[in-house]
C-alpha cells in the first residue's frame, strides 16, 4: 500500500459514561477511497468529529500528514487539508451558493494573499464541476436536497483538501440523485483526493469503496474489501441483529 | 467591493461632517444642538451594537457596560490629569476594546442566551465597582464643569454636535469596513453555522474576539463626551439599561445586515425619543422603544431595511407586468 495519509489509533471518546468511541485505529493511505459503515449510533460521525475537529478526543492520536492533530482546533485542520461535509446539510444561509464557497477560498486558500486572488472566479469553477453554475447568485436557503448536499461537497472542496470525509452525503437521494452525487466523488478521487465515505446505502458504499471499516457500538469490528465486509458474520449480525 | 462605491461613500462621509458643522455653527438654540448629540451618540451605540450583534449573531446586553466605561474612563483622565478631549476618547477606546476583549475571552465560548446573560453581568458588576470608587464619585456621581469650546465653536453644544457627527463617520466606517470584507464574510458564516464556519476554516473564537473588541471600543468611545455633556455623572446612568436595550432595538429596526441599518434606526429611534421626551413625557420615549421593537419583530423582522428591498421588488414587479 502507498502512503499513510491519516493515522487513527487507539481513539477513545466518552460522553459521561457512554463510550462512544473504544480504541478505534485505523489507516487511510492516500489516494484512498474509503468506506465507514455501522448501524445508527455505533459511532461513525463521531469518529469523524474526531478526525475533523468538531470533538476533541479523549484518548488516543491522530496523525494527518506526519503530524499529530488531535488537540488542534478544527479549522487548523482544515488548512492541513481535512475537509469534511455534514450529514444534515448546514449551509451558511444568509448567503449566495456562490459565497458560501468564497469563505473557505479566503479563510483557508488564500489567507496570505487575498488581494491577488479572484475567490468568486475560482468558486465558480468549482460549482460548474459540481453543475451547481446556474445556482451560483441563488440563496443557499432556496436549494433543493441534492443541490444542498453538492453545495456541502463544494465547499468542502473549495479549502482544497488532501482528505475529503463525506458524511452521508447521499440519505434521502433518489437512485438517480445517488449516482450522480457518486460520479462527483469518483472524479475527485481521480484528482488525488483521499475519500472517506461514510453512507448507509449499502449499494453507494460499496460500489464507492476500495477498503470498508464497520464500526459496532464503538468498536471496529471488521476491516477489508466491500465484499468480505458483507459476507462477514459480526457485520450482519449488527446490522440484522439476527 | 469596488472602488466608485467607496469613492461615494468617502464623499458621502465628508458632506455630512461639513453640513453637521454648518448646521452647528449657525445654529443659536444650544438644545437642538444637544439632542442632536443623544441621536448621533445612539447611531455610534448602534452600529457598534451590530458589529457583534448583527454580523456575528452574538446578542450583547451590556451596552451600558461599555458606554459607562468610556465615560468613566473620560472622568478619571479629567480628574487625574486634566486630559484633553481627544486623549479622553482614545483612552476610552483602549479601554473599551480591552473589555470586549476581555469579556470575550471569558463569554464568548458560551453560546445564544448565555452569551447575552453574562454581557448583562458584567454591566452590573462594573457600576458595583464604580459604586464604591470614592474618587470617581461613588453612588452620588461627580459634578464636572465643560472648558472652553474649541476654535471656530462658539459653545460647547456645537463642538458636541460635530464630535458626534465625527464619531459616527469613524463607528460607521469601521463597521462598513468589516462588513464588507473578509472578517464580515467570517462573522456571517459564525452566525449562519458556527461549526460548519469552524469547518471552513474560519477562526470562529479569534473573529468573535476581534468583532467583541471593536464592538466595545466604539461603545466606549460614544461613552467618553457624555459626563462632559451633562456636565454631571453617576454611575445609574452612565451604566443604564436602557442604553443596552436602545443599542439592541435600534439595529432591529433598522436591519441588521448593512451598515446602514443600525444608522437608519437610530436616527429614526433617537429622533422619536427626543420629539416624545419633549412634547409628551420622558417616561413615554423608554416605552416607545417596546412598542417600536414589538412592531417591528413582528411585522418586519428584517427591519427598514427589508421592508425596504421587499417594497423595490415589489415596484419592480408592478413596473414589469405594465
Amino acid at each position: 500500500m502507498s502512503e499513510t495519509l491519516l493515522r487513527v489509533d487507539k481513539v477513545c471518546k466518552n460522553f459521561g459514561g457512554f463510550a462512544a468511541l473504544t480504541d478505534v485505529s485505523v489507516s487511510v493511505a492516500k489516494g484512498e477511497r474509503f468506506g465507514l459503515i455501522g448501524p445508527n449510533g455505533s459511532g461513525k460521525t463521531t469518529l469523524i468529529n474526531c478526525v475533523s475537529g468538531a470533538f476533541r478526543n479523549d484518548g488516543g492520536s491522530i496523525v494527518f500528514s506526519g503530524e499529530e492533530i488531535s488537540r488542534l482546533p478544527a479549522y487548523q485542520r482544515v488548512r492541513r487539508g481535512i475537509a469534511r461535509s455534514f450529514q444534515i446539510p448546514r449551509p451558511f444561509r444568509s448567503m449566495s451558493v456562490l459565497e458560501n464557497l468564497v469563505v473557505p477560498l479566503e479563510f483557508v486558500v488564500h489567507r496570505h494573499s487575498l488581494h491577488h486572488a479572484d475567490t468568486r472566479a475560482e468558486a465558480m469553477e468549482i460549482l460548474k464541476g459540481m453543475g451547481l453554475a446556474d445556482k451560483a447568485e441563488t440563496p443557499s436557503s432556496r436549494l433543493s436536497q441534492v443541490e444542498l448536499r453538492k453545495l456541502e461537497l463544494a465547499r468542502a472542496m473549495a479549502a482544497r483538501p488532501q482528505l475529503l470525509i463525506s458524511d452521508e452525503a447521499m440519505a434521502g437521494l433518489s437512485s438517480n440523485e445517488v449516482d450522480e452525487v457518486l460520479d462527483i466523488l469518483f472524479r475527485l478521487n481521480e484528482q488525488g483526493i483521499t475519500i472517506i465515505m461514510i453512507e448507509h446505502i449499502m449499494q453507494a458504499v460499496m460500489r464507492f469503496s476500495q477498503r470498508v471499516i464497520c464500526l459496532d457500538a464503538g468498536r471496529i469490528i471488521c476491516e477489508g474489501t466491500p465484499e468480505a465486509i458483507v459476507k462477514n458474520g459480526d457485520v450482519q449480525r449488527a446490522y440484522l441483529g439476527a | 467591493m469596488s472602488k466608485a462605491r467607496s469613492a461615494v461613500f468617502w464623499i458621502g462621509c465628508a458632506v455630512v461632517i461639513a453640513l453637521a458643522t454648518a448646521v452647528a455653527l449657525s445654529m443659536k438654540a444650544e438644545y437642538y444642538l444637544l439632542a442632536g448629540y443623544v441621536v448621533l451618540q445612539f447611531v455610534i451605540l448602534a452600529t457598534a451594537w451590530n458589529i457583534l450583534g448583527g454580523y456575528c449573531g452574538y446578542v450583547n446586553f451590556g451596552t451600558g457596560a461599555f458606554f459607562g466605561v468610556g465615560a468613566y474612563t473620560a472622568v478619571l483622565l479629567i480628574k487625574s490629569y486634566a486630559a484633553p478631549l481627544p486623549v479622553q476618547i482614545l483612552a476610552a477606546a483602549v479601554m473599551g476594546g480591552a473589555l470586549g476583549f476581555g469579556t470575550g475571552l471569558l463569554t464568548l465560548r458560551l453560546r445564544g442566551i448565555f452569551f447575552s446573560i453574562a454581557t448583562v453581568a458584567v454591566a452590573i458588576i462594573l457600576q458595583t465597582v464604580v459604586i464604591n470608587w470614592r474618587y470617581l464619585g461613588g453612588a452620588t456621581g461627580v459634578q464636572l464643569l465643560r472648558p472652553d469650546p474649541l476654535w471656530p465653536f462658539a459653545n460647547y453644544a456645537q463642538m458636541l454636535f460635530v464630535l458626534g457627527a465625527i464619531l459616527c463617520v469613524v463607528a460607521v466606517a469601521a463597521a462598513r469596513y468589516i462588513g464588507t470584507s473578509w472578517l464580515g464574510r467570517g462573522l456571517r458564516a459564525i452566525r449562519d453555522n458556527e461549526e460548519a464556519a469552524e469547518c471552513t476554516g474560519v477562526p470562529t473564537l479569534k473573529l468573535k474576539l476581534i468583532a467583541c473588541a471593536v464592538s466595545g471600543a466604539l461603545m466606549s468611545v460614544a461613552g467618553a463626551p457624555f459626563a462632559m455633556y451633562q456636565q454631571y455623572l453617576e454611575p445609574a446612568g452612565a451604566f443604564d439599561l436602557n442604553y443596552s436595550v436602545s443599542a439592541l432595538a435600534m439595529p432591529i429596526i433598522g436591519g441588521t445586515a448593512h451598515w446602514i441599518g443600525p444608522v437608519l434606526g437610530a436616527l429614526l429611534l433617537g429622533t422619536v425619543q427626543q420629539v416624545v421626551t419633549v412634547t409628551v413625557s420622558s417616561e413615554l420615549n423608554v416605552m416607545v422603544v417596546g412598542v417600536l421593537l414589538v412592531v417591528f419583530v413582528v411585522a418586519a423582522p428584517e427591519g427598514i431595511l427589508g421592508l425596504s428591498t421587499k417594497l423595490w421588488r415589489w415596484f419592480a414587479r408592478a413596473k414589469a407586468a405594465r
